[in-house]
């Protein structure tokens, strides 16, 4: 039996009993990078693969969506800095080391390279917001320009939103103090959710049924690579050391069991897989707008739980305060 | 730094020199005592460890800072943070596989244990060690052979924690 406990308070709510420091804040910070990164790679798919046709909302009125998705992500973790007047110096440094540092610097590469593929679909997507624009010379020139290398602009937007979508994963996966977060998968596995949240977003807003049908379908292949990822997460946490194993306690049958399989797993996943498989194969279409709506919910819960388990996972652990039935766990021999 | 669990008693004065030292805000500490007892009842053993921040050689906490505000101090390996930098995103309190990284100064910045650099600069000790009533706590440089920490490890059986972090610690306790 081994006890460690402290003699003289340690006393700081953001450690102990357990690590604390990031909440709700960030979480929305992560889904929102998430459903921006899936947002641009529609859009830039949907110009690239020539899909206008067929998905017009994805190809003309989509990117649109990135910047304002990504501004409230952005302003929630501004909430969340502690030293706010400080938040400049994110832009006087470059560590190569920290996935934030490349985080904070792919951010401020994305929000150009977003104008510009907004600007290349403005006039068919948004044509009244493009008057506006073109009432300037220099708009009128910045639109005619991107409308003649629309198809430059989607292909070069697809790797930085492919970045932004897997560095929020990469984020959390270099903690390697952090046992629950420190798996390679994550960082695929938050941008496939992105991509499915972004997806189901379309199924959302987009008016014409082709549409709604076209990214159904993807969201289903999202979806299932999504399981598939979340299933190769807890493999290697299963297969991993003693912290590893600790950590993945915590969703199996420890505080967020239910909040990860329930919310994440059922409601985020599994429920819209059934909904969209049924759709699809024409058997049922009466919950068709239910799916995406709790396809996002998921994409949610998958952060904050992700967030809530992985702080709380650690290589040390220390009693905060005497208890009887500390006294009782000295009479148990070692395992 | 070397300290001897053999001789500490827990009395916990580290942790008062250090907050009048360094005028540590109140209801915040930059180290603690622990007290881990091993065995089975009525065979235990009782070991007190004074902790802090273990100024690791592989310092995580230096590595995940984004903005550069977690560094080491004129290449030792004393790792600091420079208020002026640090954004207070938390990133180096996650990074610390010992939880030590965890004052956070009402202003918004991160606070830790500096080793009392201002101190070791005057050829000092930190408070802790210059207070600890019993002498239990040793500071010195292990890179010269001569110095008091590096006689003691040669000399007495030791370990640091939880070294399959990878991350060096530097705080040593002697067994």
């Amino acid at each position: 039996m081994t006890e460690e406990l402290f003699v003289t308070a340690r006393s700081n709510e953001l450690i102990d009993p357990g690590l604390h420091i990031w909440t709700w804040e960030v979480a929305m910070y992560l889904f929102m990078g998430g459903l921006t990164a899936g947002a641009m790679i529609f859009a830039a798919l949907a110009i690239a693969r020539d899909k206008v046709q067929v998905a017009p909302f994805a190809a003309t009125r989509l990117a649109l969506f990135a910047p304002v998705l990504l501004s409230i992500g952005m302003t929630t973790l501004f909430l969340d800095l502690e030293h706010k007047l400080f938040v400049y110096r994110f832009y006087t440094a470059f560590t190569i080391t920290s996935p934030m540092s490349w985080g904070a610097w792919i951010l401020i590469v994305v929000y150009p390279i977003s104008v510009l593929q907004i600007l290349s679909t403005i006039r068919a997507g948004y044509p009244a917001l493009a008057s506006m624009v073109d009432k300037l010379a220099i708009g009128r020139m910045a639109v005619d320009w991107c409308e003649r290398n629309r198809m430059q602009i989607a292909l070069s937007v697809i790797p930085f939103a492919v970045a932004l979508g897997i560095y929020t994963g990469i984020l959390l996966s270099a903690f390697g103090a952090r046992p629950f977060w420190n798996s390679g998968v994550l960082g695929i596995l938050f941008l496939v959710s992105g991509m499915s949240t972004a997806a189901a977003m379309v199924v959302l807003v987009a008016r014409q049924h082709a549409e709604k049908a076209l990214f159904t379908r993807i969201d289903l292949v999202l979806i299932l690579a999504e399981i598939g990822l979340v299933a190769l997460m807890l493999i290697s946490l299963a297969s991993g050391s003693g912290q590893h194993i600790n950590a993945l306690q915590s969703v199996m049958g420890g505080p967020y069991t239910l909040e990860f399989w329930l919310f994440f797993v059922c409601i985020g996943l599994l429920i819209p897989l059934v909904i969209e498989t049924l759709e699809i194969s024409g058997l049922n279409k009466s919950l068709v707008m239910l799916a995406p709506v709790l396809v996002i919910i998921g994409g949610y819960a998958l952060r904050q739980v992700v967030l809530d388990a992985g702080q709380e996972s650690t290589w040390t652990h220390y009693e905060t305060q005497y208890s009887s039935e500390l006294l009782e766990r000295l009479h148990e021999e070692d395992p | 730094m070397v300290i001897d669990t053999r001789t500490c008693i827990g009395c916990g004065d580290c942790v008062v020199a250090c907050k009048t030292e360094n005028n540590v805000p109140e209801g915040l500490n930059r180290d603690w005592v622990v007290e881990a007892t091993r065995g089975t009842y009525p065979d235990l053993k009782t070991e007190f460890r004074s902790e802090r921040c273990n100024h690791c050689s592989n310092p995580t906490c230096v590595t995940l800072c984004p903005t550069g505000a977690s560094h080491l101090w004129k290449d030792t390996n004393i790792v600091l943070v420079e208020p002026e930098k640090c954004t207070g995103c938390k990133a180096c309190i996650a990074a610390c596989p010992y939880d030590a990284r965890l004052v956070m100064h009402p202003d918004g910045y991160i606070d830790k244990c500096t080793f009392c650099h201002h101190r070791v600069e005057q050829g000092l000790d930190p408070a802790c060690v210059s207070t600890c009533p019993t002498g239990c706590m040793h500071f010195g440089s292990l890179d010269d052979p001569h110095s008091k920490v590096s006689q003691l490890l040669k000399t007495r059986d030791h370990k640091v924690l939880k070294p399959e972090t990878g991350n060096e610690p530097n705080v040593y306790y002697l067994t």
